[in-house]
């Protein structure tokens, strides 16, 4: 067994993951990293990088094969040609929708880091602060203060693009110059501005893209393709592959093995500490056992959950952590495909070279200096304008050489937002384990059981109305606004069901992530969350990885662990 | 690839979202599979049809035309693997449709009709789909047969580069570049 043994294990190899790895073999641990699914390396692996719309036969539309095969995919955007085989198998990992969840996974080794949305910003200091003042749930266990040189060292190395803007409700962090507004996108940031006396903000969006390069990373800056999802040969985005991975390979100290499902955390209840977990071979079936000192799970928020789920069932029957009642309990996203879209009129002499992987942003500006709207926490929204493409209506010409020649130009400009807003954690939106239902390896299966609620519903009142109000102050004619529908889970921003909290009563987690019947298990991925704040989570996921490494080594160290 | 920008489906000016790629309705789904669906299957004739008609909506002019941009053996693939069962019936079930229009008016089949003619044709029935549309929200074959010719034209190589600009690689964002009408627009986004 003793080539079984590591100081640490870390489950998952997504964008938590991918940090505890880095800073845990940084601090000297030899570390497993365990990832379920195959191994994707880093640009030799990308093989649709740098393929054209027109190589692919349906151009980048999905088959009706494809959708038989993701039922849950072709629900909305994802499922394309051209990331066709980055998302989990549908059909060996299936789940139970009690109520409808659209759950897109990435099993492969890089997780969702290598198909995520980029956006960076941290939470607020009043994020921290709001379940306790408002009396909702359980208090955050820490405030902004203990985040924020975590969010600092986490940005510096991941490289975020962003403006400091120096407003309160959106920290400012360490940033790279800003992914440039369009001319149109910045005069309409000078009218909302004047509009709303400086209390609506269009501002760039903060991304994960570098605008400068780090040679010392091997990673060139953005070169304005707008193809991340198909895995950057220049390395210009975060992700695992591009950044943590091989920061952590250096060291020497780190073993990847791709194919490892980790079915529980070994416990031993006398010591009430993790001995490790065991591993089933996603290949060939077969069961491993690895011993180690501390254990982070960072395998996605409800796998991370399900892998509690099913450990220690012989001390509690719903499995470690489950002690609080918590365990598998609010579940959060971010409620969003919400906004308005409308023309500008004008700006017919310019246009714009490159392909932005971002846009703009609004950062929240309700229930903010004693506003109260007739709902909790507020919303933000990203955006972006552009002219109009050949896909557009040219009501004046029907067919021939003059609709070819009107489609061969740009149209007008356009402007449009989706809202993003925050979903309050709530006991009863729950996952739990489906004994009936097994996947191909044979093990339970996650069922799942959210919805939205009032609070979100009279926020997306706001979201839409907000939306028309904003553009038509920038300027925009024939503003429609919409909501095209949310369904739990589309946000890809999966939240909560292992909280942390200031209570082993109330909570899962302590303020170190640490379960608190575990001390040295780590969970940082988004199970974690004890609110949602309406901003992208995953910097937040990063800086708490990086915390918590942190935490654990020194713990270590005084044989505390 | 950017989903947080606007939620809008291709329009391709026909005024309705693009057809192909979604999942069948749920309630069409249920009876489509217990009776087995007809298989279709386009003939090589079906293929130089659709290269002409397509050729009709967007022409060579200076630029490259649909034929130029092989939209026909596009429409074949797209239709055949994304279309669903209904949507394959309402395509091919189109073609002698089409026919039957050329022979109503000019008392020949379309591919024997001169450019002017094969010009009005189209155009009316590209009248006679907006106003099926617009009267029942029932999706006419032509407005299928124009959004292919748009899609496939505008996403293939040669439209893509040569119809609109492409370059793989920018390097850099210009966020108010000049620009003069008449100047192409950019492939992508």
């Amino acid at each position: 067994m003793a080539n079984n043994h590591y100081d640490a294990i870390v489950v998952g190899s997504g964008i938590s993951g991918g940090w505890a790895a880095k800073e845990l073999t940084e601090k000297g641990l030899k570390v497993l990293l365990l990832e379920r699914g195959r191994n994707i390396e880093h640009v030799k692996d990308y093989k649709n990088a740098t393929k054209e719309v027109w190589d692919y036969p349906h151009r980048d539309r999905p088959t009706q094969e494809m959708i038989e095969n993701y039922p849950v995919l072709s629900r909305d955007f994802p499922l394309n040609e051209s990331t066709y085989g980055m998302w989990a198998d549908e059909q060996k990992n299936p789940y139970v929708e009690k109520q409808r969840f659209d759950w897109y996974r990435g099993y492969h080794v890089g997780g969702r880091s290598l198909l995520w949305g980029r956006h960076s910003y941290r939470l607020s200091p009043m994020d921290f602060e709001a379940n306790a003042r408002e009396g909702i749930a359980v208090d955050w266990p820490i405030r902004y203060q203990d985040l924020a040189p975590w969010y600092d060292y986490v940005e510096k190395f991941a490289g975020i693009a962003g403006n400091r803007d120096g407003l309160n409700v959106l920290p400012d962090g360490q940033y790279q110059p800003p992914i440039p507004l369009n001319c149109v996108e910045k005069d309409a940031a000078k009218r909302i501005e004047k509009a709303f006396g400086g209390k609506r903000h269009l501002i760039h969006s903060r991304v994960a893209n570098i605008t400068q390069p780090k040679p010392e990373q091997g990673r060139a800056n953005c070169q304005y393709r707008n193809k991340c999802w198909l895995g950057c040969p220049f390395g210009a985005y975060f992700s695992t592959q591009s950044s943590t991975l091989p920061a952590a390979v250096n060291t020497g100290n780190l073993t990847l093995r791709p194919f490892s499902i980790v079915s529980q955390v070994l416990y031993d209840k006398d010591k009430k500490r993790a001995t490790g977990v065991e591993v089933i071979d996603a290949e060939n079936h077969q069961t491993y056992e690895y011993t180690a000192d501390v254990v982070f799970l960072n395998a996605s928020s409800f796998n991370s959950t399900w892998i509690l789920m099913n450990s220690a069932t012989d001390v509690w029957e719903g499995g470690l952590g489950s002690r609080s009642g918590e365990l598998g309990h609010n579940v959060m996203d971010h409620h969003f495909r919400c906004g308005a879209s409308g023309e500008i009129d004008g700006y017919e002499d310019k246009y714009y070279y490159g392909r932005r992987p971002a846009g703009f942003y609004i950062p929240r500006f309700r229930n903010l200096g004693g506003e109260e709207r007739p709902y909790r926490r507020g919303f933000g929204y990203q955006g972006a304008a552009s002219r109009e493409r050949w896909d557009r209506d040219v009501a004046e010409f029907e067919v021939g050489a003059d609709l070819k020649n009107a489609l061969s130009q740009p149209g007008g400009w356009i402007i449009g937002m989706t809202g993003f807003g925050e979903i309050l954690p709530y006991h009863d939106n729950r996952i739990y384990l489906d004994k009936h239902v097994t996947d191909h390896w044979g093990l339970p299966v996650l069922a799942m059981d959210v919805e939205i609620k009032e609070n979100e519903r009279q926020m997306r009142r706001d979201m839409i109305q907000d939306a028309i109000d904003i553009l038509e102050a920038a300027g925009a004619t024939n503003v429609q606004g919409s909501d095209w529908g949310y369904t739990p889970g589309q946000g890809i921003h999966e939240m909560g069901t292992a909280r942390m909290g200031r209570d082993p009563n109330t909570s899962v987690l302590n303020g170190y992530n640490q379960v608190w019947d575990a001390p040295n298990v780590f969970v940082t991925d988004g199970a974690c969350m004890t609110s949602a704040s309406n901003v992208n989570p995953s910097l937040t996921y990063m800086a708490l990885t990086a915390r918590a490494v942190d935490h654990a080594v020194k713990e270590l160290k005084k044989g505390n662990l | 690839m950017n989903r947080r920008e606007l939620l809008k489906l291709i329009t391709a000016a026909t005024g309705t979202a693009m057809v192909g790629g979604t999942a069948a309705l749920a309630g069409c789904a249920t009876g489509s599979r217990e009776a087995q669906p007809p298989t279709y299957t386009f003939t090589e004739e079906d293929v130089r049809l659709l290269d002409e008609v397509a050729e009709t909506i967007l022409p060579r002019t200076d630029t490259p035309g649909a034929k130029d941009a092989r939209v026909g053996a596009f429409m074949k693939v797209f239709v055949t693997d994304c279309y669903t069962p209904q949507e394959q019936a309402l395509f091919h079930g189109g073609l002698p449709q089409l026919e039957a229009s050329a022979e109503a008016r000019y008392g020949q089949r379309f591919m024997a009709l001169d450019t002017a003619q094969r010009t009005e044709l189209i155009r009316e029935l590209d009248r006679e789909a907006k106003a099926v549309l617009a009267a029942s929200g029932r999706l006419h074959y032509f407005t299928l047969i124009k959004q292919l010719t748009l899609f496939g034209f505008f996403t293939s190589e040669v439209g893509g580069t040569e119809v609109l600009r492409y370059v793989a690689i920018p390097g850099r964002y210009d966020g108010c570049m000049p620009y003069e009408e008449g100047e192409r627009a950019w492939a992508t986004r």
